[in-house]
Protein backbone atom coordinates (compact mmCIF):
# COMPACT_ATOMS: atom_id res chain seq x y z
CA UNK A 1 0.00 0.00 0.00
CA UNK A 2 1.35 3.27 -1.06
CA UNK A 3 -0.04 6.65 -0.10
CA UNK A 4 0.66 10.12 -1.85
CA UNK A 5 0.39 12.23 1.63
CA UNK A 6 1.28 11.70 5.18
CA UNK A 7 -1.79 11.15 7.50
CA UNK A 8 -3.36 14.67 8.52
CA UNK A 9 -2.03 13.86 12.19
CA UNK A 10 1.42 13.24 10.95
CA UNK A 11 1.24 16.44 9.25
CA UNK A 12 -0.53 18.19 12.27
CA UNK A 13 2.89 16.97 14.34
CA UNK A 14 5.20 17.69 11.75
CA UNK A 15 4.38 21.03 11.61
CA UNK A 16 3.95 21.67 15.28
CA UNK A 17 6.95 20.30 16.10
CA UNK A 18 9.01 22.24 13.44
CA UNK A 19 7.98 25.58 15.05
CA UNK A 20 8.78 24.02 18.48
CA UNK A 21 12.00 22.51 18.05
CA UNK A 22 13.46 25.43 16.14
CA UNK A 23 11.99 27.58 18.70
CA UNK A 24 13.95 25.50 21.27
CA UNK A 25 17.05 25.63 19.78
CA UNK A 26 17.01 29.68 19.98
CA UNK A 27 15.47 29.81 23.20
CA UNK A 28 18.91 26.92 23.95
CA UNK A 29 21.65 28.62 22.28
CA UNK A 30 19.83 32.25 23.44
CA UNK A 31 19.80 31.42 27.30
CA UNK A 32 23.83 30.08 27.38
CA UNK A 33 24.57 33.35 25.75
CA UNK A 34 23.15 35.76 28.08
CA UNK A 35 22.64 37.58 31.48
CA UNK A 36 19.94 39.55 30.78
CA UNK A 37 16.51 39.11 32.50
CA UNK A 38 15.52 36.83 29.97
CA UNK A 39 17.61 34.15 30.53
CA UNK A 40 15.54 33.59 33.78
CA UNK A 41 12.28 33.45 31.10
CA UNK A 42 14.31 31.23 28.81
CA UNK A 43 15.08 28.56 31.04
CA UNK A 44 11.49 28.41 32.81
CA UNK A 45 10.32 27.66 29.56
CA UNK A 46 13.04 25.36 27.82
CA UNK A 47 12.33 22.87 30.28
CA UNK A 48 8.58 22.35 30.08
CA UNK A 49 8.70 22.69 25.98
CA UNK A 50 11.69 19.99 25.68
CA UNK A 51 8.95 17.95 28.06
CA UNK A 52 6.51 18.67 25.29
CA UNK A 53 8.66 18.27 21.98
CA UNK A 54 9.45 14.47 24.09
CA UNK A 55 6.31 13.90 24.46
CA UNK A 56 4.90 14.86 21.01
CA UNK A 57 8.02 12.65 18.94
CA UNK A 58 7.53 9.56 21.00
CA UNK A 59 3.31 9.73 19.42
CA UNK A 60 5.07 10.74 16.53
CA UNK A 61 7.42 7.79 16.44
CA UNK A 62 4.71 5.56 17.36
CA UNK A 63 2.75 7.12 14.50
CA UNK A 64 5.65 6.37 12.10
CA UNK A 65 5.82 2.97 12.44
CA UNK A 66 2.36 2.09 12.45
CA UNK A 67 1.13 4.42 9.54
CA UNK A 68 4.39 4.75 7.65
CA UNK A 69 5.79 7.49 5.25
CA UNK A 70 4.96 7.73 1.48
CA UNK A 71 7.36 6.08 -0.70
CA UNK A 72 10.38 8.16 -1.92
CA UNK A 73 10.62 9.01 -5.72
CA UNK A 74 11.60 5.41 -7.58
CA UNK A 75 14.01 7.83 -9.69
CA UNK A 76 15.65 9.80 -6.79
CA UNK A 77 19.45 9.50 -6.86
CA UNK A 78 20.82 6.86 -4.40
CA UNK A 79 22.79 9.43 -2.26
CA UNK A 80 19.74 11.74 -2.00
CA UNK A 81 17.43 8.23 -0.81
CA UNK A 82 20.08 7.20 1.64
CA UNK A 83 20.20 11.28 2.58
CA UNK A 84 16.54 11.15 3.05
CA UNK A 85 16.56 8.06 5.15
CA UNK A 86 19.77 8.44 7.30
CA UNK A 87 18.77 12.00 8.27
CA UNK A 88 15.21 11.18 9.38
CA UNK A 89 16.77 8.56 11.56
CA UNK A 90 18.84 11.09 13.13
CA UNK A 91 16.37 13.25 13.12
CA UNK A 92 13.86 11.37 15.45
CA UNK A 93 16.65 10.19 17.35
CA UNK A 94 17.30 13.82 18.11
CA UNK A 95 13.96 14.84 19.07
CA UNK A 96 14.10 11.95 21.47
CA UNK A 97 17.30 12.34 22.77
CA UNK A 98 17.95 15.54 23.50
CA UNK A 99 15.23 16.20 26.12
CA UNK A 100 16.59 13.14 27.96
CA UNK A 101 19.79 14.42 28.04
CA UNK A 102 18.61 17.64 29.07
CA UNK A 103 16.67 15.92 31.65
CA UNK A 104 19.76 13.57 32.69
CA UNK A 105 22.02 16.36 32.34
CA UNK A 106 19.94 18.20 35.09
CA UNK A 107 19.52 14.73 37.25
CA UNK A 108 23.22 14.36 37.19
CA UNK A 109 23.80 18.28 38.36
CA UNK A 110 21.45 17.34 41.18
CA UNK A 111 18.78 19.98 40.28
CA UNK A 112 15.09 19.96 40.92
CA UNK A 113 13.37 19.50 37.66
CA UNK A 114 11.09 22.35 37.62
CA UNK A 115 8.30 22.35 34.86
CA UNK A 116 5.73 25.29 36.06
CA UNK A 117 5.20 25.81 40.42
CA UNK A 118 5.17 22.76 42.26
CA UNK A 119 5.47 20.72 39.25
CA UNK A 120 8.72 18.73 38.87
CA UNK A 121 10.44 15.68 37.00
CA UNK A 122 11.98 13.26 39.06
CA UNK A 123 15.77 12.70 38.28
CA UNK A 124 16.34 10.18 36.04
CA UNK A 125 20.25 9.61 36.54
CA UNK A 126 21.74 9.89 40.29
CA UNK A 127 24.18 13.06 40.95
CA UNK A 128 27.34 12.40 39.25
CA UNK A 129 29.81 15.17 38.11
CA UNK A 130 30.98 12.54 35.42
CA UNK A 131 27.47 11.94 34.09
CA UNK A 132 26.63 15.88 34.64
CA UNK A 133 29.59 16.77 32.14
CA UNK A 134 29.29 14.23 29.30
CA UNK A 135 25.47 14.85 29.45
CA UNK A 136 25.95 19.01 29.85
CA UNK A 137 28.66 18.49 26.48
CA UNK A 138 26.34 16.70 24.51
CA UNK A 139 24.06 18.66 25.22
CA UNK A 140 25.38 21.42 23.64
CA UNK A 141 26.92 19.56 20.41
CA UNK A 142 23.64 17.91 20.06
CA UNK A 143 21.42 21.09 19.81
CA UNK A 144 23.91 22.12 17.02
CA UNK A 145 24.11 19.21 14.79
CA UNK A 146 20.22 19.19 15.26
CA UNK A 147 20.07 22.61 14.08
CA UNK A 148 22.71 21.53 11.44
CA UNK A 149 20.61 18.70 10.27
CA UNK A 150 17.41 20.72 10.54
CA UNK A 151 18.96 23.43 8.02
CA UNK A 152 19.87 20.31 5.24
CA UNK A 153 16.23 18.90 5.86
CA UNK A 154 14.59 22.28 4.67
CA UNK A 155 16.83 22.38 1.75
CA UNK A 156 16.04 18.79 0.61
CA UNK A 157 12.45 20.20 1.13
CA UNK A 158 12.44 23.48 -1.26
CA UNK A 159 14.45 21.57 -3.68
CA UNK A 160 12.05 18.49 -4.15
CA UNK A 161 9.33 21.75 -3.73
CA UNK A 162 11.34 24.03 -6.52
CA UNK A 163 12.96 22.08 -8.40
CA UNK A 164 11.95 17.88 -8.86
CA UNK A 165 8.37 18.90 -7.95
CA UNK A 166 8.40 14.95 -7.59
CA UNK A 167 5.36 15.54 -4.55
CA UNK A 168 7.54 14.95 -2.12
CA UNK A 169 7.10 18.19 -0.50
CA UNK A 170 3.74 18.37 -1.32
CA UNK A 171 3.30 14.81 1.15
CA UNK A 172 3.94 16.91 3.95
CA UNK A 173 1.94 19.76 3.14
CA UNK A 174 -0.91 19.47 1.18
CA UNK A 175 -4.33 16.92 2.07
CA UNK A 176 -3.84 13.69 0.78
CA UNK B 1 26.00 16.58 -14.94
CA UNK B 2 24.75 18.49 -12.26
CA UNK B 3 21.66 17.99 -13.27
CA UNK B 4 22.22 13.86 -13.37
CA UNK B 5 24.35 14.38 -10.05
CA UNK B 6 20.90 15.85 -8.66
CA UNK B 7 18.34 13.73 -10.34
CA UNK B 8 16.19 16.94 -11.60
CA UNK B 9 15.18 18.30 -14.91
CA UNK B 10 13.49 21.05 -13.41
CA UNK B 11 15.10 24.74 -12.49
CA UNK B 12 17.95 25.44 -10.72
CA UNK B 13 18.76 28.83 -10.25
CA UNK B 14 15.60 30.11 -8.20
CA UNK B 15 15.28 26.90 -6.13
CA UNK B 16 18.88 27.80 -5.56
CA UNK B 17 18.69 31.04 -4.24
CA UNK B 18 15.25 30.52 -2.32
CA UNK B 19 17.42 28.00 -0.56
CA UNK B 20 20.20 30.15 -0.27
CA UNK B 21 18.20 32.57 1.27
CA UNK B 22 15.82 30.57 3.63
CA UNK B 23 19.29 28.72 4.90
CA UNK B 24 21.15 32.31 5.28
CA UNK B 25 18.07 33.81 7.38
CA UNK B 26 17.99 30.96 9.59
CA UNK B 27 21.56 30.61 10.19
CA UNK B 28 22.07 33.88 10.63
CA UNK B 29 19.02 34.40 13.24
CA UNK B 30 20.39 31.56 15.41
CA UNK B 31 24.27 32.90 15.32
CA UNK B 32 22.96 36.66 16.42
CA UNK B 33 21.03 34.90 19.05
CA UNK B 34 24.07 32.58 20.47
CA UNK B 35 25.89 36.19 20.56
CA UNK B 36 28.44 34.91 17.05
CA UNK B 37 28.58 38.16 15.72
CA UNK B 38 28.93 39.89 18.95
CA UNK B 39 32.51 39.67 20.87
CA UNK B 40 31.25 42.24 23.38
CA UNK B 41 28.35 40.84 24.68
CA UNK B 42 28.30 40.65 28.17
CA UNK B 43 28.16 36.82 28.27
CA UNK B 44 28.22 34.64 31.14
CA UNK B 45 31.51 33.28 29.30
CA UNK B 46 33.05 36.87 29.93
CA UNK B 47 31.53 37.51 33.42
CA UNK B 48 32.93 34.19 34.34
CA UNK B 49 36.21 34.77 32.78
CA UNK B 50 36.67 37.79 34.80
CA UNK B 51 35.76 36.67 38.10
CA UNK B 52 38.47 33.99 37.72
CA UNK B 53 41.27 35.99 37.37
CA UNK B 54 41.69 37.71 41.00
CA UNK B 55 44.52 35.99 41.89
CA UNK B 56 45.22 32.22 43.01
CA UNK B 57 44.41 29.34 41.25
CA UNK B 58 40.72 29.20 40.77
CA UNK B 59 40.37 25.76 38.73
CA UNK B 60 38.08 23.05 40.18
CA UNK B 61 36.84 25.77 42.22
CA UNK B 62 33.84 28.66 42.44
CA UNK B 63 34.99 31.18 40.62
CA UNK B 64 33.30 33.97 43.29
CA UNK B 65 33.16 32.64 47.09
CA UNK B 66 35.93 30.79 45.90
CA UNK B 67 37.39 29.81 49.75
CA UNK B 68 34.30 28.16 51.98
CA UNK B 69 32.91 25.42 54.16
CA UNK B 70 29.90 23.26 53.73
CA UNK B 71 27.45 22.66 56.67
CA UNK B 72 24.51 20.26 57.46
CA UNK B 73 21.43 21.30 59.30
CA UNK B 74 17.99 21.90 59.41
CA UNK B 75 15.00 24.49 59.13
CA UNK B 76 12.50 25.13 61.90
CA UNK B 77 9.74 26.71 60.15
CA UNK B 78 7.22 27.88 62.16
CA UNK B 79 4.48 28.42 60.09
CA UNK B 80 4.30 32.29 60.09
CA UNK B 81 5.21 32.03 56.67
CA UNK B 82 2.22 30.63 55.44
CA UNK B 83 0.06 33.34 55.19
CA UNK B 84 3.00 35.15 52.96
CA UNK B 85 3.71 31.97 50.83
CA UNK B 86 2.90 28.72 49.55
CA UNK B 87 6.19 27.56 49.89
CA UNK B 88 6.23 24.58 51.08
CA UNK B 89 9.35 24.73 53.44
CA UNK B 90 7.37 27.32 54.97
CA UNK B 91 4.61 25.20 56.64
CA UNK B 92 5.65 24.35 60.27
CA UNK B 93 8.40 21.45 60.55
CA UNK B 94 11.94 20.52 60.13
CA UNK B 95 13.32 20.54 56.77
CA UNK B 96 16.59 19.09 55.80
CA UNK B 97 19.69 21.90 54.82
CA UNK B 98 23.15 21.53 53.01
CA UNK B 99 24.82 25.04 53.13
CA UNK B 100 28.03 26.62 52.75
CA UNK B 101 29.78 29.84 54.55
CA UNK B 102 32.17 30.91 52.15
CA UNK B 103 34.76 34.96 51.83
CA UNK B 104 34.28 36.83 48.84
CA UNK B 105 37.18 36.07 46.89
CA UNK B 106 37.97 35.19 43.31
CA UNK B 107 41.10 33.02 44.98
CA UNK B 108 40.70 29.58 46.83
CA UNK B 109 43.42 30.07 49.51
CA UNK B 110 42.77 33.56 50.11
CA UNK B 111 43.15 34.84 53.26
CA UNK B 112 40.11 34.71 55.77
CA UNK B 113 40.84 38.79 56.90
CA UNK B 114 41.22 39.81 52.95
CA UNK B 115 37.46 39.45 52.09
CA UNK B 116 35.20 42.15 53.07
CA UNK B 117 32.13 40.21 52.08
CA UNK B 118 31.02 36.70 53.55
CA UNK B 119 28.43 34.38 53.01
CA UNK B 120 25.69 31.96 53.55
CA UNK B 121 24.02 29.93 50.62
CA UNK B 122 21.57 27.19 51.52
CA UNK B 123 19.86 24.19 49.80
CA UNK B 124 16.55 24.07 51.54
CA UNK B 125 14.04 20.77 50.36
CA UNK B 126 10.60 20.43 51.23
CA UNK B 127 9.10 17.12 51.56
CA UNK B 128 7.79 16.85 48.08
CA UNK B 129 11.25 17.60 46.48
CA UNK B 130 10.82 21.44 45.71
CA UNK B 131 13.82 23.18 46.80
CA UNK B 132 14.86 26.70 48.06
CA UNK B 133 18.57 27.59 47.09
CA UNK B 134 19.78 30.85 48.05
CA UNK B 135 23.61 32.67 48.51
CA UNK B 136 23.29 35.39 50.98
CA UNK B 137 26.41 38.33 51.82
CA UNK B 138 27.04 40.27 55.42
CA UNK B 139 26.55 42.74 53.39
CA UNK B 140 22.81 44.77 53.77
CA UNK B 141 22.93 45.68 50.10
CA UNK B 142 25.14 45.08 47.18
CA UNK B 143 27.49 47.30 45.66
CA UNK B 144 26.10 47.63 41.99
CA UNK B 145 22.83 47.27 40.51
CA UNK B 146 23.49 45.65 37.18
CA UNK B 147 25.54 42.85 35.78
CA UNK B 148 27.35 45.23 33.54
CA UNK B 149 28.03 47.33 36.66
CA UNK B 150 28.86 43.96 38.52
CA UNK B 151 31.44 42.86 35.92
CA UNK B 152 32.76 46.28 35.56
CA UNK B 153 33.67 45.36 39.77
CA UNK B 154 35.04 42.56 38.62
CA UNK B 155 37.15 43.90 36.04
CA UNK B 156 38.86 46.66 38.67
CA UNK B 157 39.53 43.53 40.58
CA UNK B 158 41.24 41.68 38.01
CA UNK B 159 45.32 40.65 38.17
CA UNK B 160 47.78 42.34 35.83
CA UNK B 161 49.85 39.66 34.52
CA UNK B 162 52.98 41.97 34.52
CA UNK B 163 52.71 43.23 38.30
CA UNK B 164 50.92 40.29 39.51
CA UNK B 165 47.99 42.64 41.50
CA UNK B 166 45.01 44.86 40.29
CA UNK B 167 45.90 48.04 38.52
CA UNK B 168 45.75 50.22 41.55
CA UNK B 169 44.13 53.12 39.95
CA UNK B 170 40.95 50.58 38.88
CA UNK B 171 39.09 50.23 41.89
CA UNK B 172 39.38 54.29 42.81
CA UNK B 173 38.28 55.10 39.47
CA UNK B 174 35.33 52.46 39.32
CA UNK B 175 33.91 53.62 42.72
CA UNK B 176 34.21 56.94 41.37
CA UNK B 177 32.03 56.49 38.85
CA UNK B 178 29.74 54.46 40.62
CA UNK B 179 27.83 56.45 42.91
CA UNK B 180 25.44 53.19 43.92
CA UNK B 181 27.95 51.42 45.78
CA UNK B 182 27.65 54.57 48.58
CA UNK B 183 25.31 52.23 50.64
CA UNK B 184 27.82 49.47 50.42
CA UNK B 185 30.59 51.43 51.13
CA UNK B 186 28.81 53.12 54.31
CA UNK B 187 28.71 49.13 55.80
CA UNK B 188 31.93 48.33 54.47
CA UNK B 189 33.38 51.18 56.95
CA UNK B 190 31.44 51.18 59.64
CA UNK B 191 30.53 47.16 60.10
CA UNK B 192 32.29 45.00 62.66
CA UNK B 193 35.12 42.81 61.54
CA UNK B 194 34.61 39.35 63.33
CA UNK B 195 37.05 36.03 63.15
CA UNK B 196 33.34 34.12 62.93
CA UNK B 197 30.98 33.07 59.85
CA UNK B 198 28.68 32.46 63.44
CA UNK B 199 28.18 35.44 64.64
CA UNK B 200 27.23 37.21 61.06
CA UNK B 201 23.55 38.40 59.52
CA UNK B 202 23.21 37.00 55.98
CA UNK B 203 21.27 39.11 53.75
CA UNK B 204 19.53 38.08 50.63
CA UNK B 205 20.57 41.10 48.70
CA UNK B 206 18.00 40.70 45.79
CA UNK B 207 14.30 41.27 46.11
CA UNK B 208 11.93 38.49 45.76
CA UNK B 209 8.39 37.99 45.53
CA UNK B 210 6.40 35.87 47.79
CA UNK B 211 3.08 34.73 46.64
CA UNK B 212 0.33 33.26 48.65
CA UNK B 213 -3.03 30.98 48.15
CA UNK B 214 -4.83 33.51 46.77
CA UNK B 215 -2.24 34.85 44.43
CA UNK B 216 -1.49 37.77 46.12
CA UNK B 217 2.08 38.80 45.57
CA UNK B 218 4.36 40.82 48.14
CA UNK B 219 7.80 41.96 47.91
CA UNK B 220 10.33 40.41 50.39
CA UNK B 221 13.96 40.85 51.09
CA UNK B 222 15.00 37.81 53.81
CA UNK B 223 17.88 37.82 55.94
CA UNK B 224 19.27 35.04 58.88
CA UNK B 225 20.01 36.83 62.28
CA UNK B 226 22.52 35.22 64.52
CA UNK B 227 21.62 34.05 67.64
CA UNK B 228 25.47 34.33 68.63
CA UNK B 229 26.81 38.10 69.45
CA UNK B 230 29.60 39.36 67.18
CA UNK B 231 32.82 40.03 68.77
CA UNK B 232 34.55 42.50 66.90
CA UNK B 233 38.19 42.24 66.23
CA UNK B 234 40.47 44.24 64.15
CA UNK B 235 40.57 43.03 60.70
CA UNK B 236 44.34 42.87 61.08
CA UNK B 237 44.20 40.12 63.63
CA UNK B 238 42.37 37.49 61.56
CA UNK B 239 44.28 35.02 60.77
CA UNK B 240 44.29 33.25 57.24
CA UNK B 241 42.69 30.15 57.93
CA UNK B 242 40.41 31.04 61.01
CA UNK B 243 37.01 31.10 59.86
CA UNK B 244 36.59 27.21 59.27
CA UNK B 245 38.18 26.03 62.49
CA UNK B 246 36.04 28.57 64.41
CA UNK B 247 32.73 27.37 63.53
CA UNK B 248 33.89 23.68 63.79
CA UNK B 249 34.74 24.37 67.49
CA UNK B 250 31.26 26.40 67.87
CA UNK B 251 29.78 23.33 66.44
CA UNK B 252 31.46 20.75 68.50
CA UNK B 253 29.97 22.53 71.52
CA UNK B 254 26.46 22.69 69.94
CA UNK B 255 24.29 23.72 66.90
CA UNK B 256 24.69 27.31 65.38
CA UNK B 257 21.38 29.36 65.07
CA UNK B 258 19.84 31.92 63.02
CA UNK B 259 16.14 33.22 63.01
CA UNK B 260 15.18 34.12 59.20
CA UNK B 261 13.61 37.35 58.78
CA UNK B 262 11.13 38.53 56.12
CA UNK B 263 11.07 42.00 55.35
CA UNK B 264 8.25 42.57 52.98
CA UNK B 265 8.43 45.64 50.93
CA UNK B 266 6.13 48.44 50.51
CA UNK B 267 4.21 49.54 46.60
CA UNK B 268 7.32 51.84 46.61
CA UNK B 269 10.22 50.13 48.07
CA UNK B 270 12.58 49.46 44.86
CA UNK B 271 12.76 45.61 44.39
CA UNK B 272 15.17 45.84 40.95
CA UNK B 273 18.23 47.67 42.62
CA UNK B 274 20.09 45.84 45.26
CA UNK B 275 22.03 49.01 46.12
CA UNK B 276 19.29 50.68 47.62
CA UNK B 277 18.00 49.57 51.04
CA UNK B 278 14.53 49.57 52.34
CA UNK B 279 13.28 52.16 54.82
CA UNK B 280 13.48 50.87 57.93
CA UNK B 281 10.67 49.90 59.83
CA UNK B 282 9.01 47.93 57.41
CA UNK B 283 6.82 44.66 58.56
CA UNK B 284 9.28 41.93 59.26
CA UNK B 285 7.91 38.32 59.81
CA UNK B 286 9.84 35.69 61.60
CA UNK B 287 8.78 32.16 59.64
CA UNK B 288 11.80 30.30 61.21
CA UNK B 289 15.26 29.08 62.53
CA UNK B 290 18.27 27.69 60.69
CA UNK B 291 19.68 25.18 62.94
CA UNK B 292 23.72 24.52 61.44
CA UNK B 293 24.16 21.14 63.32
CA UNK B 294 27.63 20.11 61.46
CA UNK B 295 30.74 21.25 59.32
CA UNK B 296 32.44 19.36 56.60
CA UNK B 297 35.69 20.41 54.29
CA UNK B 298 34.27 21.47 51.09
CA UNK B 299 36.74 19.05 49.44
CA UNK B 300 34.72 16.44 50.04
CA UNK B 301 31.46 17.91 51.54
CA UNK B 302 27.97 17.82 50.43
CA UNK B 303 28.10 21.32 49.30
CA UNK B 304 30.84 20.61 47.02
CA UNK B 305 28.71 20.09 44.27
CA UNK B 306 25.74 22.02 44.41
CA UNK B 307 25.05 25.25 42.45
CA UNK B 308 23.09 27.94 44.92
CA UNK B 309 21.50 29.56 42.21
CA UNK B 310 19.32 32.06 43.59
CA UNK B 311 16.44 31.33 40.97
CA UNK B 312 15.85 27.92 42.15
CA UNK B 313 13.09 28.67 43.96
CA UNK B 314 9.64 26.64 45.30
CA UNK B 315 6.31 27.58 44.41
CA UNK B 316 5.19 30.45 46.75
CA UNK B 317 8.42 32.41 46.11
CA UNK B 318 9.07 33.53 42.50
CA UNK B 319 12.14 36.23 41.18
CA UNK B 320 11.54 40.14 41.35
CA UNK B 321 12.73 42.48 38.78
CA UNK B 322 15.84 42.73 39.84
CA UNK B 323 18.36 42.08 37.19
CA UNK B 324 21.03 40.77 39.13
CA UNK B 325 19.16 37.30 39.42
CA UNK B 326 19.16 35.88 35.72
CA UNK B 327 22.38 36.93 35.39
CA UNK B 328 23.69 35.56 39.00
CA UNK B 329 21.98 32.08 37.65
CA UNK B 330 23.21 32.52 34.50
CA UNK B 331 26.78 33.00 35.63
CA UNK B 332 26.40 30.29 38.47
CA UNK B 333 25.69 27.58 35.99
CA UNK B 334 28.96 28.45 33.84
CA UNK B 335 30.77 28.36 36.75
CA UNK B 336 28.95 25.06 37.94
CA UNK B 337 29.79 23.65 34.63
CA UNK B 338 33.18 24.63 34.13
CA UNK B 339 34.17 23.64 38.07
CA UNK B 340 32.55 20.13 37.51
CA UNK B 341 34.56 19.57 34.32
CA UNK B 342 37.76 20.65 35.67
CA UNK B 343 37.11 18.17 38.70
CA UNK B 344 36.26 15.35 36.42
CA UNK B 345 39.61 16.06 34.45
CA UNK B 346 41.60 15.67 38.03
Amino acid sequence: MSRRSFTAAQKLLHWSMAVAIIAMLFIGVGMVATLAPIHADLVALHRPLGVVILVLALIRLGLRLRRGAPPLPADLPWWQTLSARGSHVLLYALMIAMPLVGWGMLSAGGYPIVLHGAWQLPPILPQSNLLQVILRQSHRWLGLVFFAVILLHIAAALFHGLSRRDGVFSSMVRGR
Amino acid sequence: MLRRLLGTDGPLLVPAIVIALVLGALASAFAAVAGWFDPGRLTPARMVDALGRRGGDPVGHRRNHAKGVCFTGSFAANGAGTDLSTAPMLAAGRYPVTGRFAIATGNPLAADGSARVRSMAVRIVAPDGQEWRSGMNTSPVFAVATPAAFFAMVQAAMIDPATGKPDPQAMPAFIATHPETGAFLAWARSAPWTASYADQAYYGLNAFILTDARGTGRPVRWSMRPETAAAAVAPDTIGADVLAGDLAERLARGPLRWTMVMTLGQPDDPTDDATRPWPAGRREVVVGTLVVDAAQDEAHGPCRDVNFDPTILPDGIALSDDPLLAARSASYATSFDRRIAEQVRR
